[in-house]
């Protein structure tokens, strides 16, 4: 084999794609990053295997963050659950351990999520609906009821109250007898992500970073197995951003987070191992897997050498991914069902940990049984049928997968840069640079969609005239009201003295600055509402008003 | 097409539209995305954001002299916020303003609110076209 001969090759291979026909939809991926039809040894460079990839296990990550990945131990399939009253998703939650699962993942509705009681004016119709209704610590004790929190591991998808959750929740803990050293969770708790996109925020940015590094702090001394940040790019992906904004505005929240904990004066490898990251997986399966692996790439390096970490688990970005809602139509929602397990796979064969699949009929109500158990069933194919488990990151060292893992990594990083000169993630979020950035994808995406230059199945193309409706789960709507009850008992039965004594060393502490989860513990025990005593720092800290700007 | 005031008559006047987010749900890429095309096609957009409450929604409607109202929701509470608003407009005097609905909608619900009053209900994924004209064919 000779140089000329190859070259010759390769001029013949150019004149026949020059003559070749060309489909009229531009080569893209889903967030418009062009693609080439070829890529080859040339793209690659002088690219290193050791510098770029390693081996997995090892820095930089590129491969993955176990020496066996998937052959070793399959990822988590975590299905996220929670509706009605505590009691109701106790039970769900208790059906499931029997079912043989080993963690729990906890859904709140959108009062609980908003720092809302149940009994607020602006709660009626949502209490229950889209997920579990927490008042007082008598939920917590209730939805968690007979459960062995030193043996089960729960993850709770909650943010701008998460401190208040996880304070209630660790009271609860201790009261019932469990030994905090040993519980085992992950609290989402990224109220970054929210200012960015999912709009689940109450003070204004500062003040709940604060609120993080507060239960980071605790977390770290106190319950030091738990997760105490999920810090997340689903949100931000799903209000319409590119995979490169999603994973680049993931990681400089990271980063603030990172970076203010150093300031609170805490050692980066004390907090950093127990940091971890949600990732959207949408519909691109290449985009999508260079994109978990450029993000492991990229918080190795920081943590290594920005943040200068020296433990290797400090270093390891490790992350759960669900699938992309906003990928999923109204139209032939059977579709679906593929959507989702593409997108399934993209995110395993990126190395994620664990995984949520969505169900097909997410765009017309909550999942009914059959769409929920199709979604786990879809992980299980994947596990067990594919052979995609068979060997660690298959697709690594292909030449395309390889140059697009570079591009994104690169294309993040110029991100990292716009934020600096943009004075910092604070005045970033302030001035409404993330908002503006999604908002333009968003809209640049409906347009390439509206133009069919891209083609959504039975949306744009592939119409079908007679569809038969799904089958919905149909909500039992009398949660709201014995919540409403059980509220109103509790109100009238607690101390009045124990609710003011506790709140007001609540807003004592915080308003000295000092960290508020010890006293949030005892305005748990004294039946303080999650409501109260969001209500008693928001005197303090303020409300963050969004800029009209749209 | 460009307009001039002094040949502007009541066809020509750009319908008004007031978008807004009533509950709790964030979820507002679907209602950006609808006000930057609508105030591309030549509509006038009023995007009064998140979390609105009825009162204030009404006010907007008013204030705005609003040919359409379009409402976004995503949580499933449409129909315990829906007709209160619907309700509350008509007491205020706005009951001709005609409502538009986007979200997550189930099929049965959507007749439930055509009944109640509301013209147009749009689900996830609809073409930016197909709003466009749903409103000039009403105007």
């Amino acid at each position: 084999m000779s140089t000329p001969l190859i070259s010759d090759a390769k001029k013949r291979w150019q004149q026949e794609l020059a003559a070749a026909p060309s489909r009229p939809q531009p080569a893209t991926t889903v967030s418009g990053l062009p693609i080439e039809p070829l890529y080859t040894s040339e793209d690659l460079g002088n690219f290193s295997d050791e510098k770029r990839l390693g081996y997995p296990g090892q820095y930089p990550f590129a491969r993955g963050v176990h020496a066996n990945m998937h052959r070793g131990q399959l990822w988590t399939m975590r299905q996220f659950a929670g509706y009605g009253t505590a009691r109701q998703t106790n039970e769900r939650f208790r059906f499931l351990l029997e079912k043989g699962q080993t963690g729990l993942s906890t859904a709140f509705d959108l009062p609980t999520l908003m720092g809302l009681d149940s009994d607020h004016s602006q709660s009626r119709g949502e209490v229950g609906r889209l997920g579990v209704a927490v008042d007082t610590i008598d939920d917590v004790r209730q939805l968690f009821a007979g459960i062995d929190l030193e043996q089960v591991s729960v993850s709770m998808t909650i943010n701008a109250p998460a401190f208040v959750i996880m304070a209630y929740y660790v009271a609860a803990a201790v009261d019932g007898g469990f030994d905090p050293h040993k519980l085992r969770g992950t609290l989402q708790n990224d109220i970054l992500k929210e200012f960015h996109a999912q709009n689940e925020f109450i003070f204004p940015p500062t003040p709940s970073v604060k609120l993080v590094v507060d239960v980071i702090e605790y977390c770290t001394k106190h319950v030091p197995l738990w997760n105490t940040v999920s810090i997340s790019g689903y949100h931000i992906r799903e209000a319409g951003s590119t995979a490169v904004q999603e994973l680049a505005f993931t990681l400089a929240d990271g980063m603030h987070y990172v970076e203010q904990c150093l300031e609170r004066g805490m050692n980066v490898d004390d907090f950093a191992p127990r940091l971890s990251f949600f990732f959207n997986a949408h519909n691109d399966l290449f985009e999508e897997l260079a994109k978990y692996r450029a993000a492991r790439r990229l918080w190795a390096d920081l943590m290594k050498n920005r943040y200068h970490a020296q433990r290797e688990s400090s270093w390891k970005l490790r992350f759960h991914a669900q699938t992309a809602g906003c990928s999923l139509q109204d139209k032939q929602p059977e579709v679906n069902l593929m959507r989702v397990a593409y997108q399934a796979m993209a995110a395993v064969l990126g190395g994620c940990q664990s995984l949520h699949t969505n169900s097909m009929d997410e765009t017309l109500a909550l999942p009914s049984e059959h769409a929920a158990t199709l979604a786990l069933r879809t992980q299980q194919v994947l596990a067990y049928e594919t052979g995609v488990t068979n060997t660690v990151d298959p697709l690594g060292g292909s030449y395309f997968v390889e140059t697009l893992t570079d591009q994104i990594q690169q294309q993040a990083e110029e991100y990292f840069e716009r934020i600096e000169q943009h004075h910092g993630m604070v005045a970033a979020i302030e001035t409404g640079f993330f908002r503006r950035e999604i908002g333009d994808a968003a809209f640049a995406f409906q347009q390439a969609v509206d133009a069919k230059q891209k083609v959504l199945v039975g949306v744009n193309d592939f119409q079908q005239p007679d569809e038969k409706p799904l089958p919905l789960l149909e909500l039992d709507e009398s949660a709201e009201r014995d919540q409403l009850q059980s509220l109103e008992q509790i109100k009238k039965q607690r101390s009045r003295d124990d609710v003011r004594r506790t709140t007001d060393e609540l807003k004592r502490v915080a308003e000295t600055g000092t960290n508020v989860m010890p006293a949030l513990m005892e305005t748990a025990r004294a039946r303080v509402t999650v409501g109260e005593s969001m209500q008693v720092l928001e005197e303090i800290f303020g409300r963050y008003r969004l800029g009209a700007a749209w | 097409m460009s307009l001039r005031l002094d040949s502007m008559n009541e066809t020509d006047r750009p319908q008004r539209i007031v978008l807004a987010k009533i509950g709790l749900d964030g979820h507002d890429r679907g209602i950006k995305v609808v006000a930057r095309g609508l105030r591309d096609h030549g509509f006038h957009v009023i995007y009064a954001g998140l979390w609105q409450a009825p009162e204030a929604v009404v006010q907007a409607v008013a204030d705005e002299d609003a040919d359409w109202l379009g409402i976004s929701i995503l949580s499933g509470a449409h129909m315990t916020l829906l007709p209160d608003l619907l309700n509350l407009l008509r007491q205020q005097g706005s009951g001709n303003v005609k409502v538009m609905v986007g979200g997550i909608i189930p099929e049965a619900d959507i007749q439930k609110l055509q009944q109640l009053g509301v013209t147009g209900v749009f689900g996830p994924g609809t073409p930016m076209e197909d709003i466009v004209e749903f409103l000039r064919e009403r105007r």
